[in-house]
């Protein structure tokens, strides 16, 4: 007891009078952190804020808004489009990040040795993500057009096609032709990302394996891929959050067709408050949207840990 | 340290503070005086780019004001005004497709002009498709800006190649499709030529090109008020057939299916296509040397119409120049922006009494679009552009069932155009 109140004591002392050196560092502090407060609460608190508060409105282009809620939210079941462009989010979602898992560290591992000429190589793959992403679904839509794309000649011209092919004509095909423009402009970033995390395994951890007479595929799956574990969950969490948010290769490069098989989640929170200007909608399906963002990514850092 | 902290913080605020100061105060300061030049924002879209440049150079050269233009790509012009709406950052004044004004205007991004149009010596002369859909109960809020009709044009010369009479177009929808599979038959074998081409994955192009022939056929595409769609009724599936069969002889160019709208009138010019719906704004970019047929639309057996779109321009709710837009605006309908602007490159013009001017009696076929204002039709909708321009709007999906998919989902898909018209 006796213990316990000296110990009190002696806490309280400490906080009643902290050095005057240290309030100045804790001021200091508070000082270097604040232009970064602020861009956060000005670019990302605020904004969100105000989109929940949208979320809970009747939200007309000019005029007072008019609390609704939650009208807003009750109505999303009842889009013509939210079903399917959920469906098909998170179907480009699961092949995309397959894929670009697959393609980046196989790039990865290709050029992750110190060899002559490596330098191209690296740079090549990683060329095409300094491409603005709109920039590259115009460059993929005027590449593949039918009309006047250079695609199809070369094609014919190689007798690899009789025909010219509907690369966005179809839903299967527009899907196929997006995924193509995401692994050419994604590839190379997550192949980097990747390639930090291979140079970051010791040499010597290698060294010993390959002494205990490990092969090659061994190595792989049992030292590189584990280690590797916490660079591809950053890898797997930027793929999936840049594919449930997909908008821009759509939007650009398919328009949601053909017939509305392309519609991404986005495109209908864009449909939403551009077209039909119902901002108050389209902000209940951000919310929604972030929801379940949050909720997914939490999940996939908890598995992944 | 310490000091250097607290003096960097002091000047913080006090810059924060005198930049709030500046937001703040500046409003009376930065109104112009009544003599002082004004240069006033104006946006438009790409599809009617060349008018609007065409009035704003006329009109900066001749007048103290100034116009400051900016054009927007079509597909993008919606979403334009609307997020620039949604931030009060709308320009002074602003033009918009026709079919859109109604939707503008129930938002109440227009300034009222019922006064201001009613002190022209010429308003009752004024456009009336465009005027009709600029009012929202009994409030005036637009004036024409550019119009812009349906017509089919046709290339002479692979009318003669092909063996066809070059100096008659087509009189019917059916004769239209008969002479599209003649020049296909006989000229497309190289896969250069086609017979015709359409929009097949625009929503926008499917009705200024289509809707027309339902009309000059006597039918109807909607309800007088927009609010109940008709599009499965046998006028428009007749059009809608005889489209389709050409698309299945392939006549139309393999790649109309695909075609999304920004480039739908490229093929005409290079002499690729037969016959085809074109907007008449096209006629004065034309290639010079390009022997070119203009003939109105046609329903499947005869008869005439047009799609009379265009767009109309308005001032912006949230403008600080209303009187210097105003006098813009009144001047843009004026008879020398009209006949020296407008009618001087073949556009058609926006005020009927003006139609038989010294420009238009020069061309016979700037003569038969300008009658084509009277004859034709501008469908009034409050969800129009959603129902039916927006890519995944319900219209889109129904049309192209109907011509490159299964038929017999139109009634059903009908419903849903109509839910999205009905739209609160």
């Amino acid at each position: 007891m006796t213990l316990t109140a000296t110990r009190s004591s002696r806490g309280r002392a400490a906080h009643a009078a902290p050095p005057a050196r240290w309030r100045g560092r804790k001021v200091q502090g508070w000082l270097y952190a604040a232009p970064t407060a602020v861009i956060v609460g000005v670019l990302f608190v605020a904004p969100l804020v105000l989109v929940v508060w949208m979320s809970l409105n009747r939200w007309p282009l000019l005029g007072q808004a008019t609390f609704n809620a939650p009208a807003n939210y009750l109505k999303i079941t009842g889009n013509p489009l939210f079903v399917d462009a959920v469906l098909f989010t998170l179907k480009y979602t699961a092949i995309t990040t397959v894929l670009l898992s697959g393609v980046a560290l196989g790039l990865a591992l290709l050029v992750q040795e110190r060899r002559p000429g490596i330098a191209f190589f690296r740079t090549a793959f990683f060329l095409p993500g300094a491409v603005g992403f709109a920039a590259a679904g115009l460059l993929f839509y005027g590449m593949l057009n039918n009309d006047f794309g250079p695609i199809d000649p070369m094609l014919q011209a190689l007798g690899i096609t009789s025909e010219p092919v509907k690369w966005i004509g179809t839903p299967n095909m527009a899907l196929f032709s997006t995924i193509t423009l995401v692994l050419w402009r994604f590839a190379g970033f997550n192949m980097l990302i990747l390639l930090t995390g291979l140079q970051a395994i010791p040499t010597e951890v290698y060294e010993a394996a390959r002494s205990d007479g490990a092969g090659r595929w061994q190595i792989f799956t049992k030292i590189t891929l584990p280690l590797l574990r916490p660079t591809l969950a950053l890898m797997l969490i930027l793929s999936v959050t840049g594919s449930l948010l997909a908008f821009d290769q759509f939007f650009v490069f398919t328009n949601g067709g053909p017939d509305n098989s392309t519609v991404s989640m986005v495109m209908v929170v864009y449909r939403d408050a551009f077209f039909r200007f119902d901002l108050g909608g389209a902000a209940a399906l951000s919310v929604v949207l972030l929801v379940a963002l949050v909720g997914l990514n939490s999940l996939m850092m908890r598995r992944l840990r | 340290m310490r000091r250097r902290l607290a003096g960097i913080s002091l000047f913080g605020v006090l810059a924060l503070t005198a930049a709030a100061c500046g937001n703040g105060g500046g409003g009376g300061g930065g109104t112009p005086s009544s003599d002082a030049p004004v240069t006033i924002t104006m946006w438009t879209r790409a599809a009617t780019q060349a008018q609007s440049e065409r009035l704003v150079k006329a009109y900066n050269s001749t007048h103290k004001n100034q116009v400051k233009l900016t054009v927007i790509p079509t597909d993008n012009y919606q979403p334009r005004i609307a997020a620039a709406a949604g931030a009060r950052q709308l320009p002074d004044v602003f033009a918009a497709d026709v079919i859109f004004v109604p939707n503008y205007t129930s938002q109440g991004l227009f300034l009222d002009i019922t006064d201001k149009i009613a002190a022209l010596p010429y308003k009752d002369k004024l456009a009336p498709s465009h005027m009709k859909l600029g009012t929202l109960e009994g409030r005036q809020y637009t004036l024409p800006h550019t119009l812009d009709l349906s017509v089919w044009f046709w290339n002479k010369d692979l009318y003669e190649k092909a063996g066809l009479d070059p100096e008659q177009g087509p009189k019917s929808l059916k004769e239209f499709a008969q002479h599209a599979t003649t020049i296909q038959d006989k000229l497309g074998e190289d896969g250069k030529v086609h017979g015709t081409f359409f929009g097949g994955n625009c929503g926008g192009c499917y009705v200024f090109t289509f809707w027309p022939s339902v009309w000059a056929a006597g039918g109807q595409v909607m309800n007088p008020e927009g609010t109940t769609s008709l599009n499965d009724q046998p006028a428009m599936t007749e059009v809608f057939k005889i489209w389709r069969e050409l698309y299945e002889k392939k006549a139309t160019g393999p790649t109309a299916k695909e075609e999304q709208g920004p480039t739908w009138t490229g093929f005409f010019p290079k002499g690729e296509i037969g016959v085809m719906p074109m907007p008449s704004t096209t006629l004065g970019l034309m290639p010079k040397d390009m022997k070119i047929g203009v003939t109105p639309i046609a329903g499947p057996d005869g008869g005439e119409s047009t799609f009379v779109g265009g767009d109309s321009v308005g001032i912006a709710a949230t403008t600080r120049n209303a009187e210097a837009a105003w006098e813009f605006l009144s001047w843009t309908v004026s008879d020398e922006a009209q006949v020296e602007v407008m009618a001087r490159n073949k556009d058609v013009v926006a005020r009927t009494d003006l139609a038989g001017n010294k420009y238009s009696s020069e061309d016979p076929r700037v003569v038969l679009i300008n009658s084509l204002v009277a004859k034709g039709q501008t469908p009034f909708a409050l969800r129009f552009g959603q129902t039916y321009n927006d890519p995944q709007g319900p219209w889109l999906r129904l049309a192209r069932e109907a011509v490159f998919g299964d038929a017999a989902k139109v009634a059903q898909l009908n419903a849903d155009v109509t839910k999205s018209l009905q739209q609160q």
